[in-house]
């Protein structure tokens, strides 16, 4: 079975889905992320779906699966690089993605992620701020 | 009644026949000069109800026909299984509702994407769901 490879960048980890996946697949990478979060202890999560040219409804609930059970586990997921055609077709369908944040490209998705991991560091810091 | 120029089948049993189906879909929309928008509802929707041929249906065949009435031509994609079948279709419509542990929004999203949606279900001996997208 086709397995998606997750790579850990500083607090974050990263994932670039590139193919056509089957549902195997996609179910795969919700237990594969999820291990990684634990042992890596990240505080970030960003899926890069910019080459896929379909979200479908099982695909969309595995974003939305990880991105909750990204945030149980103390980390923020970000979902980079969807294609307008495929944003257009999700809305249609009816799957909104609500409580999934979004970026247009890596580089923005990383600068939100970073954001986000320095500001719950400095009110660890400073609780009472 | 529109001309039917070509037709493919293909065998829907496992989930590379799925993502096999997906592909043609694909292909045939790139054929037809379909818009990306278009061409990704009608993938997509395609997706959707290969699944459900695959997963409610216990598997089935999908058949792609290559349509042509008057000036306008267009993509009909007909899934078909002999599974349980469904009870209640007008619940099988509905946003959210699902027999399993899906989203429920198969059947009434893959309705939303395409231009012409026909559902038939006879309890005990299968389904059969055409859609249709012209260009």
């Amino acid at each position: 079975m086709d397995r998606i490879p997750i790579l850990k960048l500083g607090p974050c980890l990263i994932v670039s889905i590139q193919d056509d996946m089957q549902d195997q697949t996609a179910l795969r990478l919700q237990d594969d992320l999820t291990n990684r979060i634990e042992q890596t202890g990240a505080k970030g999560v960003l899926i890069d779906i910019s080459a896929l040219d379909l979200v479908d409804s099982f695909v969309g609930r595995m974003i939305a699966n990880i991105s909750a059970m990204a945030q149980l586990l103390n980390a923020s997921t970000v979902v980079v690089g969807m294609r307008p055609a495929v944003a257009i077709t999700l809305v249609e369908l009816g799957l909104s993605l609500p409580g999934v944040r979004t970026a247009l490209n890596v580089e923005r998705g990383m600068a939100l992620l970073n954001a986000s991991i320095e500001a719950e560091a400095s009110n660890a810091e400073h609780p009472a701020e | 009644m529109p001309n039917i120029l070509r037709s493919e089948t293909q065998d829907m049993r496992t989930e590379h026949d799925v993502v096999m189906g997906r592909q043609k879909v694909r292909a045939l929309c790139n054929e037809l000069k379909f818009s990306i928008v278009d061409q990704t509802k009608m993938v997509t929707a395609a997706s959707e109800l290969a699944r459900n041929t695959l997963i409610h249906g216990g598997g089935g065949s999908m058949r792609c026909e290559l349509l042509q009435e008057g000036i306008r031509s267009g993509l009909r994609v007909v899934f078909e299984d002999t599974g349980p079948g469904i009870a209640n279709l007008e619940l099988a419509m509905m946003d959210g509702w699902t027999s399993g542990g899906g989203l429920g929004k198969g059947l009434p999203g893959s309705k939303r994407l395409v231009n012409d949606f026909d559902l038939q279900s006879t309890p005990g001996q299968g389904t059969r769901v055409s859609i249709t997208r012209w260009k």
